[in-house]
């Protein structure tokens, strides 16, 4: 039995189908999760893919955390289930308040649309568990509003706290500390604006995002087998 | 609970930027100006407004529900802060709702 990946689409998600395919690629079972679901159908882990839910109205991401699912998933994350935001799902759960700080426009006020190289900052996470610390990963990005901020206060506990899961070897979009990705104190939520899915096979150019999807299909597993994390901040 | 009569306020919400947060648009604005002979400007914030009615018991009660609609929905309070403005919703002609010098 593989496991189950839900894959949460809200009315203006565009990645899920490249998100789902990935995960089968990588050997998982994807499972499409409907923003209006209350359940998340038992799944191993989720995914946030990106896009424009609810067509980013107001902001990114300030009306899809209102989405019936993400009750669900706020109470899966809270247990110590995988959940992964990618682009779009990474604005999605800093408004939902499952990560710190928020997502505003890039710093060039340019739609930033290429293959950047990554930094893996911390393999403790359900995302990068399968990486190296240091490792550089070539990913594409593809958004406009990624450029990460959050208070000082804020920005010295996730330094602290070894929180910084990837940044960028060259800022594309003015993030704050170059973060391009980061999780929360249980290490189980990772947000991040590079898109994984789309390195996932070498016909896309590069295999890099594998590394951390397959991660996550790890992470998942390790739910399946009933090996869960237990309690928020006791993984690891 | 006895019903009491309840009143329309209008609202005007303004959400800007918090101090010392970057503000790309408000930028380019700034050096757009400029170019038109308008050397004289600065501080150039570009923001939301929004605006809506509430039906409340009184002024004070339309203007802490519309701050909590702020707090909670309408601007996001790590990047944001946000200006409540509210008058009754007969108001004929309310201050700043129509552009002065237009046309």
């Amino acid at each position: 039995m593989t496991a189950r990946i839900g894959v949460v689409v809200f009315p203006g998600t565009n990645c899920e189908q490249d998100v789902a395919w990935a995960v089968q690629t990588l050997g998982g079972t994807p499972e499409m999760l409907w923003h209006a679901d209350r359940s998340l159908a038992g799944v191993d882990a989720v995914i946030l893919a990106g896009g424009f839910a609810h067509g980013d109205y107001l902001r990114t991401g300030a009306i899809a955390r209102f989405s019936p699912v993400m009750e669900a998933v706020a109470e899966f994350a809270a247990s110590g289930g995988p959940v992964v935001g990618i682009c779009n799902g990474f604005q999605i759960l800093c408004e939902a308040g499952l990560l710190p700080g928020a997502l505003q426009k890039n710093a060039g006020l340019k739609f930033r649309c290429e293959t950047v190289d990554l930094r893996v900052e911390t393999t403790t996470t359900v995302l990068t568990s399968g990486a190296e610390r240091g490792q550089i990963l070539r990913i594409p990005i593809n958004h406009f509003e990624g450029n990460y901020v959050c208070d000082d206060a804020t920005l010295k506990a996730i330094q602290a706290g070894d929180q910084v899961v990837l940044r960028y070897v060259e800022n594309p979009n003015g993030s704050l500390d170059d973060i391009a990705g980061i999780c929360n104190e249980g290490r189980n939520v990772v947000g991040l604006m590079p898109h994984p899915e789309r390195a996932s096979e070498a016909i896309l150019g590069s295999t890099d995002g594998a590394v951390l999807l397959g991660s996550l299909l790890a992470s998942a597993g390790a739910v399946l087998s009933g090996d869960t994390p237990g309690p928020r901040g006791a993984r690891r | 609970m006895s019903a009491q009569p309840l009143t329309r306020f209008e609202a005007r919400i303004e959400v800007g930027h918090r101090p010392g947060i970057l503000d790309p648009q408000g930028g380019v604005i700034e050096r757009a100006l400029p170019a038109l002979g308008y050397a004289n400007v600065s501080r150039v914030r570009v923001g939301k407004s929004i605006r809506l009615a509430v039906d409340a018991a009184d002024e004070a009660s339309a203007r802490a529900q519309v701050e909590e609609m702020c707090r909670r929905l309408l601007a996001n309070p790590v990047i944001e802060d946000f200006t409540v403005t509210v008058f009754p919703g007969d108001t004929p002609e309310p201050p700043g709702l129509t552009a002065e010098g237009s046309g």
